[in-house]
């Protein structure tokens, strides 16, 4: 399949990458970029593990046509960390211990960033409502609830 | 070390897991990697007639195939070792593999694997495992003449025993029974099943897996690569989930094998379709619970069949049951008991280890049993969990002496934190003593 150049903002930088038309922009960040914080779940936009920030919004990178993303902002997982220093948010789940294997963990974090963004004093309830696009088969909801309500009271 | 005993300690690696730096085994690529996947059988029970990969082999990207013929050792592993790691003779569920392409990417994979001329001869599968066992059910391994797992040379039901149960039936006021039937379950980890392979400069073949019990498996894989143990390396210890998934083999061999074959780092992935559709699971499993009970709420009895669904092959079935059967009349003081047990193959995906490894399977009969007792001779199910209750010194099943018991001590807790009351003549019970 021809390949064409898609140009746009990851984490800060501006990358230019040949794609084939049919790839997503999971494919294009793990595969192509090396970028593996967005993780390969379901693959099939059910598990949100590989969820990432378009302008600022979350969205599942797996059902994210690559292309459609051209000239556009994405972070993932690796740019939350600001001057080598952890996001809130990154403090909060490690210290609090919001995963145990993890692999939910990246998407987890880029969903919480979007909702306080937009809410910085959620609820649970609306950080349940949220936040529920993603899941962790360990069950570490109640620690993922409780990092996410201490950094927004301040804690971090 | 006392210091850390009730402290929140900052998770081991867990940096790595909040800034994306962690390496699962998915996210492991390497310099002119290439992928493997498997052609799978579309049929539940066949025999394969004719597997013809040449149409395959021809798509540009391909690099060749895997079948049977390109195992240097042999063709079984698994807990039970029965299975086999390709199958172009007898099929025995839909979704095992055949064959395997190894392509530049996955897509190109994908394109072969619908090239391949396969001819099967369906045979009629069966499903229900107590239709299995039926005279005259269709036979799920070949050259047999039942469907029953032999857990010795010509035993086909384990019985564990304690005491006489058909004395303490006669002893009884009262006998109870039951029946539960329990359906497949999938361990759904988020990470799918995925394996890379390389030989490396040193001569070694390195797997990066997501195993749970990487010991055991050295011991599946070096028989299948026939090469000797200081020759794999085998490293884990990263895994996104797996609640007993991985502790089955799923795509070591298949990405070893092929990097042993085409001497070039492999992938082998598994979508979450696949995952769903094909690997181990929990199996289905039909418990019969017979209770011989006296006025005062004492057990005298407790006669315990279960009947154990295991797909295809044995895999660690034979594990599940046996623990199963070890603690499936409960926490509680039987003098009498006695616990059959039969596995018996179907034509359905594999079933194995899953959390809890089948003892939560008995747990969960014998507590709605415990229910149902105390319901039906009018006494406070508290009472009746009470009184029985295993206290130190109680004898279970295989004869092993409880020592340390808790089970009083974890109910007055749960009565608390639950804000029942219960009555001094139970509060003062202690599982140091009857």
């Amino acid at each position: 399949m021809k390949q064409q150049v898609l140009t746009f903002i990851l984490n800060g930088e501006e990358v230019a990458v040949l794609v084939t038309p049919t790839e997503t922009l999971l494919d294009v960040l793990r595969e192509r970029l090396q970028i593996t914080g967005p993780k390969r779940g379901c693959d099939d936009g059910e598990c949100g593990a590989c969820t990432v920030l378009l302008d600022g919004e979350p969205v599942r990178s797996c059902l994210t046509l690559a292309l459609t993303v051209e000239g556009r902002t994405v972070t993932t997982v690796e740019g939350l960390m600001v001057k080598g220093e952890l996001d809130r948010l990154q403090k909060a789940f490690y210290e609090r211990g919001a995963f145990q294997c993890g692999f939910c963990t990246p998407g987890m974090l880029m969903v919480a960033k979007s909702l306080l963004a937009k809410n910085p004093n959620p609820s649970r309830d609306e950080i349940r409502s949220y936040m529920a696009g993603n899941l962790c088969r360990c069950g570490s909801y109640e620690e993922i609830i409780e990092a996410i309500q201490a950094v927004a009271a301040g804690e971090y | 070390m006392t210091q850390y005993v009730g402290q929140a300690m900052p998770r081991y690696g867990g940096i790595g897991q909040v800034t994306g730096t962690t390496k699962y085994v998915d996210d492991i690529v390497l310099p002119g990697m290439l992928y493997a996947k498997c052609l799978r059988s579309p049929v539940h029970k066949g025999i394969v007639r004719k597997l013809d990969l040449s149409a395959a082999e021809a798509v540009p990207g391909v690099v060749g195939t895997l079948t049977a013929a390109d195992i240097p050792g042999q063709n079984l592993y698994g807990f039970s070792g029965d299975q086999p790691v390709l199958n172009n003779e007898h099929l025995r569920y839909k979704g095992e593999p055949i064959a395997a392409v190894v392509a530049v990417d996955e897509d190109t994979c994908m394109e072969a694997l619908e090239k391949v001329k396969l001819e099967i001869e369906e045979q009629e599968p069966v499903f229900d495992m107590l239709e299995a066992i039926k005279p005259g059910a269709p036979i799920v391994r070949p050259g047999t003449t039942h469907n029953l797992l032999e857990f010795f040379p010509g035993v086909t039901t384990r019985i564990l025993k304690l005491g006489d149960v058909e004395q303490g039936f006669a002893e009884a006021d009262y006998v109870f029974e039951d029946r539960f039937v329990h359906n497949v379950q999938d361990h759904a980890p988020i990470e799918p099943h995925v394996s890379v392979a390389y030989w490396d400069a040193a001569d070694q073949l390195v797997i990066h897996t997501v195993s749970q019990m990487p010991y055991f498996h050295l011991r599946y894989l070096q028989p299948i690569f026939n090469l000797p143990l200081s020759r794999i390396r085998y490293v884990g210890g990263v895994i996104g989930g797996a609640f007993g998934a991985k502790n089955d083999i799923h795509a070591d061999h298949i990405a070893g094998l092929a990097a042993l074959k085409f001497r070039k780092p492999v992938k082998y992935r598994w979508t979450k379709r696949e995952d769903l559709s094909y690997s181990t699971k929990r199996g289905a499993w039909v418990f019969e619970y017979k209770t011989g009970i006296k006025k005062d709420g004492r057990i005298t009895a407790r006669h315990i069949k279960q009947w154990h669904d295991t797909g295809a092959y044995g895999a660690l079935s034979v594990y599940a049951v046996e623990k199963c059967g070890m603690f499936a009349a409960g926490a509680y003081h039987i003098p009498n008991i006695l616990v059959e047990s039969q596995i018996i193959f179907t034509n359905k995906p594999i079933a194995s280890s899953m959390r809890g490894f089948g003892v939560i399977n008995g747990q969960t009969c014998v507590e709605v049993h415990m229910n149902k007792i105390a319901e039906a001779i009018g006494m406070d199910p508290w009472e009746l969990r009470f009184i029985n209750a295993w206290r130190d010194g109680d004898q279970g099943v295989t004869r092993y002496t409880v020592q340390g018991a808790g089970g009083l001590e974890a109910m007055k807790k749960l009565a608390e934190l639950t804000g029942v009351q219960l009555p001094d003549h139970l509060m003062a019970m202690s599982s140091r003593r009857r």
